[in-house]
């Protein structure tokens, strides 16, 4: 199917500003879920609140645009609601970070068969660039004017140290890396993170002197590297890409459907016995 | 076999009235003293193909709870105040959203973390306006076992009627004293099923648009339908809106669809009201106590009668100005410092005649406290 089957037209041109990662990603996860040949009525699509969030409204599959920091609790009510179905939770990184901190890690713990797509874009787009959890020290913001003191997170140890069974970073630079990952992410069976890369050349761009967006995409081009490269021994500051995490770990909602299967015949034994 | 007879806690009774009225999804975290609801249902869910899950707070909780409700399956969760307050902005996404669902509140004291383990009545005004902006609310309460259960299983059906939260607004003594109740049969309370949409497949299905009878026929995600939920003001498709007009009439609808139903949602209760020159008006365990003074009076011979109400919000008004029309005093008997009681005077055609009688001291009140604050009004001293 073409990518505008996947979108609903009705509600373009979407709100995102001109050379914004997001669309990028839009169309990586429209590109992943064709790929997968996944039925539109199988996919949930899960977002919070910021400029990644309106996501859901734009693509043609049970969508809800939830609350700030929450898309993965309101995705584990779909997820244990309806097993069978692929849910997705888009998010921006303070909102799946700051806020929705909470939720993330015991996502990630309870290994419950979800995909969050933290899109990061290092600032809050969508109230006019407050520095994130992502924004690095020193870097600007309109709450860090002289620079952040604060330390950003390592989304991938994040996720890693949480018990998440499948960790991959990407950027909208690299877009068909984008989808192999986001293929692989969905199709693993537990709570899969993908961090990717997204420029925000209207506020993290301009406070930072990253350039335009053509410049911030390149700048991913030159400043990231494949897992395992030797240009990271050589440059420690490169960031890598890649699938960092991938095993099999006991997934929730099967844990909880043999529970249930389990008590139900038990149940039903007891009731004979009466 | 006859109807069964249990001895059951306030918190199991939820339990088994929410298993009669077809609960299917429980999301939670402890919290005093709401605790065994949650345990219970671990352990009674997974037995019926129904799902629980243990969330890592409040805010989550409620969130997969309408997650929940939006597949297709009757959710709830079980609280008390502090973890009511994280749920508010949650509370107010599933009035925006239309989806149905019931937050079971145990009451405790409060502000703060309050008295655990001790009763209260203050969330009453939380129950009503604690998420922000203007809405409307359905809270229902009870005073006695078999009320609980029967109030529980109404708590779903306004739910699925209404597509709406539902609090069910118990308080601890309530959730925690053990009484005699009759499990009904199946079929002798109603239980209302949600309603589904009729819109073949294929056609345009807008989930945000009344049936002339003002219900909003659902669609469960995962169906045959693809719509989209959105807690922002949305238009009948369900998508975002800043139209003045959309928004004027999203939250008309919002409101009107609960408060112009005001006395169908109505449940009361009357002891001895009819000839009654002294009016008391309590809900949940205070009218226990205030039964029990009624009762007592009456066998002296004073007119005295008991209005119990069983649903908070929306506030029974018009039944509220017929019950104390000729009084000589109206008793409003609570554990807080007066939220129903100013909603009494508000609505009662002689506020001055309306008085309180309460404790928010974490002590359950007694009989003897509603004779003294009685005496009082009447002048004859304690």
């Amino acid at each position: 199917m073409a990518v505008k089957d996947y979108i609903r037209q009705r509600f373009f041109p979407q709100i995102w500003c001109p050379g914004c990662g997001h669309g990028i990603i839009m169309s990586g996860l429209i590109r992943a879920i064709e790929r997968l040949g996944l039925d539109k009525n199988e996919v949930v699509i899960v977002s919070g609140i910021g400029c990644s969030s309106r996501m859901s409204g734009y693509l043609d599959f049970h969508t809800m645009h939830t609350l700030h920091g929450r898309a993965l609790a309101f995705a584990t009510g779909v997820k244990m609601g309806r097993p069978e179905l692929t849910v997705i939770a888009p998010m921006g990184d303070g909102d799946a970070l700051a806020i929705g901190g909470n939720h993330f890690i015991h996502a990630a713990r309870r290994n419950i068969d979800l995909t969050a797509i933290v899109m990061n874009n290092r600032i809050y787009g969508m109230t006019g660039g407050q520095s994130s959890p992502m924004t690095p020290v020193g870097e600007k913001g309109t709450t860090s004017r002289r620079g952040s003191l604060e330390r950003s997170f390592d989304i991938v140890d994040l996720a890693r140290g949480a018990g998440a069974g499948f960790v991959a970073r990407t950027t909208t630079y690299h877009v068909k890396e984008m989808i192999d990952i986001l293929i692989q992410a969905i199709r693993h069976k537990g709570f899969s993170v993908v961090e990717i890369l997204s420029q925000c050349p209207t506020y993290y761009g301009r406070f930072n002197a990253k350039g335009n967006a053509a410049e911030m995409m390149n700048g991913y081009k030159e400043n990231t590297v494949r897992i395992g490269s030797p240009q990271k021994k050589q440059n420690p500051a490169l960031l890598e890409r890649g699938v960092f995490v991938q095993k099999e770990a006991p997934e929730y909602t099967d844990a909880y459907l043999k529970l249930s299967q389990a008590l139900s015949e038990e149940t039903r034994g007891a009731d004979h016995e009466d | 076999m006859g109807p069964e007879v249990r001895f059951l806690q306030g918190s199991e009774t939820v339990v088994e009235a929410a298993l009669y009225a077809g609960v299917r999804f429980f999301a939670g975290y402890p919290i005093t003293p709401s605790t065994e609801i949650a345990e219970a249902l671990s352990e009674r869910l997974p037995r019926c193909g129904g799902k629980f899950i243990q969330m890592e707070d409040e805010i989550g909780s409620l969130c997969a709870v309408v997650g929940a409700s939006l597949t297709g399956l009757k959710a709830m969760t079980a609280t008390s105040g502090p973890g009511f307050s994280l749920m508010q902005e949650a509370i107010g996404y599933a009035t925006m959203v239309e989806v149905p669902l019931v937050v079971v509140n145990v009451q405790r004291g409060g502000p703060g973390t309050g008295l655990p383990t001790a009763v209260a009545q203050g969330d009453v005004m939380q129950a009503r306006w604690g998420t922000h902006g203007d809405h409307a609310i359905v809270a229902l309460t009870a005073s006695n076992l078999q009320d609980v259960f029967a109030m529980t299983v109404r708590a779903f059906n306004l739910a699925e009627t209404f597509r709406t939260p539902v609090v069910l607004l118990l308080d601890e003594v309530v959730g925690h004293m053990r009484e005699k109740v009759r499990i009904p049969e199946p079929g002798e309370i109603e239980v209302v099923e949600r309603l589904l949409t009729s819109v073949p497949e294929g056609t345009d299905y807008h989930p945000y648009l009344p049936k002339e009878d003002g219900r909003l026929p659902m669609s469960d995600f995962g169906g045959r339908h693809r719509y989209n939920v959105t807690g922002l003001v949305h238009d009948m498709w369900g998508f975002p809106s800043t139209d003045p007009t959309v928004t004027y009439n999203l939250l008309h609808h919002l409101v009107d669809k609960l408060e112009t139903q005001a006395d169908r949602i109505a449940s009361y209760k009357e002891f001895h009201v009819d000839d009654a020159e002294i009016l008391f008006i309590s809900y949940g365990s205070s009218a226990r106590s205030a039964l029990h003074l009624v009762r007592g009076q009456r066998e002296q011979g004073v007119r005295v009668g008991l209005l119990e109400l069983q649903s908070l919000w929306p506030f029974p008004a018009r039944i509220i100005r017929e019950k104390c029309q000729d009084r000589s005093r109206v008793l409003v008997v609570e554990m807080n410092m007066g939220q129903i009681y100013q909603e009494v005077k508000k609505h009662a055609p002689r506020p001055e005649r309306v008085f309180l009688s309460n404790r928010f001291d974490g002590a359950m009140i007694s009989h003897q406290d509603i004779q003294r604050t009685l005496n009082i009004v009447q002048g004859r001293g304690v």
